[in-house]
């Protein structure tokens, strides 16, 4: 049995794959140092991300297929999926031992399971971009927190980047507890020390709420109320659309919100 | 920004609903200079209704005044409901504040029609003007009222992503019968002027990187369905014209929902016919991505869609001689045609194929849905009768029978179960 033992990182996978085909053995096990449980029996390799092997695997995906298909990978691994190792070993053994590009050779088990592993988490992208609301705080920092099932938020920041440049904000992933940062200039990432944010309902305390923020989001949930069709009402395609697990963090979603009117 | 601004939204959120188009796509202005907000082409939807449709833009009123009296129409003037405006300032602050905290893609500003056409449209003007002022680049979707100056259907597109002009009825003697301030006329000649300008404004830019957009999402309109005795074909041939001769990029078809009942011009509807509306979208897919012409789904002898059978499987059951087509030969474009397999599904085949000759279990794996298909294609170790054996009512009546519960069917099953649950 041959274990390899990496540290976690997308870089460290890659270097990972590149040792195990320096060293022509295939792999029964890749795991995370963090969750890796002593088996006596096993060869263990200990792997040193290295960035040059990473490189190496990486250059050779791209020329062998396209920028797409690395993309594709790197979405995959940010499933963080019980398997997602060796399936991405198997993926890019079987792209560097073909000699045309496989990528849309969906009869195969692996392309097609990789694919559809990173269709998923190009859905819970789209999701962060769709469901993301911001509170606006005292010093003028729209803040986030967001729950998303794949680690994603990543891939979500130069979008929001691009969307709301003149504006300070934080993006939390209240799952993995760690968020980003945008202070008009960059994005740094962040892990957030205070205690003005509830982890649930992702809500920030009101001290530290910008005065007009209540009301934008009073206004918001009179907005989703009143634009309903009642005649057309289908809570089927509603939650189909618009499943539960997402609804804590919505502020049209929060009877709190409800607008009482003279 | 208070109770009157929360006041207000409710009356101008009411009165803007039941237009249904809410797309935000097609526009991708950049983030210029820094500023607040970009569009995504492929567009955004932010929330769901509990009718289950798609929130993407702000939908408001500018104002619910209105010196016409078209019938359907729930601000009609000789309706007594609460009247309000809002002003310029306090529409592109909603916007802007809205869209700050991810709530929307932008902005989509109707208006009854205030003192006169020109009158109403330089205020909606003078919203989006201000807009792009305060470095909004988000969407903007502007209706235009018909029979305004074309100097301000100009201005309206150079700042807004969207334009519409809407039809609402597909006939012109019905549309005179239930607006009799509105013709074909009055809606048609603002569409050419806009689909004139976009075309020129496709060349220039072509010519100046930098010259101003106009419009660059194109136009779309909005049929209202039911109101009216039209039928199908009447509907789909004006939409096919529509797309054809304005470049529109969407007809949006809307189950009338009877708000004005008082008025005998309009019928007595139990329900707004969602099923109907649902097969037109269907057939509207099948004009202008499927290849199909509009003749070939309705025509004299078929003038209305079949509400029991999908658009393309009731084409093909009445053309059973063209199928089975063999799925490892035939042309994308006929593959298309084939019920139940969609752009996304031969798309994978024609790249599938490439690898090996295509067998049943292929063709599960790559996740093409057979329930409806198998009866028209031939494959490898197909072994199912196809529709020359069964003959088109023998499929029909398979489909129809094993078919699930759709959610199209939704609105009209519920309230079947609640007729029993009150005995
Ligand atoms: S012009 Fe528009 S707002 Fe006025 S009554 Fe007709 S449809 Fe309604």
């Amino acid at each position: 049995m041959n274990i390899f033992i990496y540290d976690q990182t997308f870089e460290g996978l890659l270097t990972t794959i590149y040792e195990a085909i320096e060293l022509k053995v295939r792999p029964d096990k890749i795991v995370s140092a963090k969750s890796f449980q002593d088996d006596l029996f096993a060869i263990k390799n200990y792997v040193t991300t290295d960035h040059a092997k990473f490189e190496s695997i990486w250059n050779q995906v791209n020329k062998k297929t396209t920028q797409q298909v690395c993309q594709r990978i790197f979405q995959a691994f940010l499933s963080e999926g019980p398997d997602i190792e060796m399936l991405i070993y198997n993926y890019i053994k079987l792209i560097i031992d073909t000699p045309y590009n496989i990528e849309v050779n969906f009869s195969d088990n692996f392309v097609l399971k990789l694919t559809n592993i990173q269709k998923k988490v190009g859905r819970e992208t789209q999701r962060v971009i769709m469901f993301v609301r911001f509170q606006k705080t005292i010093d003028d920092i729209y803040y986030a927190s967001f729950d998303p099932k794949y680690n994603v938020i990543p891939l979500t920041i130069s979008h929001f980047r691009n969307r709301f440049a003149d504006q300070k904000w934080v993006i939390f992933d209240t799952r993995r507890k760690y968020g980003y940062y945008y202070d008009l200039n960059e994005v740094r990432e962040v892990t957030i020390g205070n205690q003005k944010v509830n982890n649930n309902s992702g809500k920030v305390e009101n001290d530290i709420l910008h005065v007009s923020e209540k009301l934008f989001q009073k206004l918001w949930k009179s907005y989703y109320d009143t634009i309903n069709i009642k005649e057309r009402k289908n809570l089927k395609v509603h939650m189909q659309f618009l499943p539960k697990r997402f609804w804590k963090f919505l502020p049209e979603k929060d009877f709190k919100n409800k607008m009482v009117l003279s | 920004m208070k109770e009157e601004t929360a006041n207000k939204l409710k009356i101008l959120v009411g009165a803007a609903k039941y237009d249904v188009s809410c797309a935000s796509s097609g526009s991708n202005r950049p983030n210029k200079g820094k500023g607040l907000g970009n569009t995504a082409p492929w567009g955004i939807c932010h929330s769901f209704t509990e009718d289950g449709r798609c929130i993407s833009l702000i939908k408001l009123m500018l104002t619910n005044y209105c010196i016409y009296d078209c019938a359907y129409c729930a601000n009609r003037n000789s309706n007594d409901i609460p009247r309000s405006t809002f002003t310029v300032k306090e529409v592109a602050d909603l916007t802007i504040e809205f869209y700050r905290r991810n709530y929307i893609e932008g902005l989509f500003l109707s208006s009854g029609v205030i003192k006169n056409p020109d009158y109403t449209m330089e205020r909606m003007v003078r919203v989006a003007k201000e807009l792009r002022n305060r470095n909004y680049n988000g969407y903007i979707h502007l209706k235009s009222i018909p029979g305004a100056s074309e100097e301000l259907q100009q201005l309206a597109g150079m700042y807004a992503d969207r334009l519409s002009v809407n039809i609402e009825i597909a006939t012109e003697p019905n549309l005179k019968m239930l607006a009799p301030e509105k013709n074909f006329k009055s809606i048609l000649n603002p569409m050419k002027f806009i689909r004139n300008k976009i075309i020129e404004n496709k060349e220039e830019r072509r010519k100046f990187k930098h010259a101003p957009r106009f419009s660059p999402a194109g136009q779309s309109t909005q049929l209202i369905i039911g109101a009216t005795p039209d039928n199908d074909k009447h509907i789909l041939t004006l939409a096919g014209g529509l797309y054809n001769s304005k470049n529109l990029k969407r007809v949006y078809y809307s189950g009338f929902i009877p708000v004005n009942d008082y008025d005998k011009r309009l019928p007595a509807l139990q329900e707004p016919p969602l099923k109907r509306e649902n097969r037109l979208y269907q057939a509207d897919w099948l004009f202008r991505f499927y290849g199909f012409s509009i003749n070939e789904i309705v025509n004299d002898d078929h003038p209305d869609l079949d509400l029991e059978i999908d658009p393309k499987l009731s084409y093909a059951l009445r053309n059973p001689w063209l199928f089975p087509i063999d799925i490892n030969k035939a042309s994308y474009e006929t593959i298309l045609r084939v019920p139940g397999i969609g752009v996304l599904s031969a798309k994978k085949i024609l790249l599938a194929r490439r690898y090996k000759s295509l067998d049943i279990n292929n063709l599960k794996k790559i996740g093409v849905v057979l329930k409806r298909a198998k009866y028209f294609i031939t494959c490898k170790e197909l072994k199912e009768p196809t529709i020359n054996e069964l003959k088109p009512e023998g499929v029909r009546g398979i489909l129809l029978h094993h078919e699930k519960p759709k959610l199209s069917n939704y609105v009209t099953q519920h309230k079947q179960l609640s007729l029993f649950s009150t005995n």
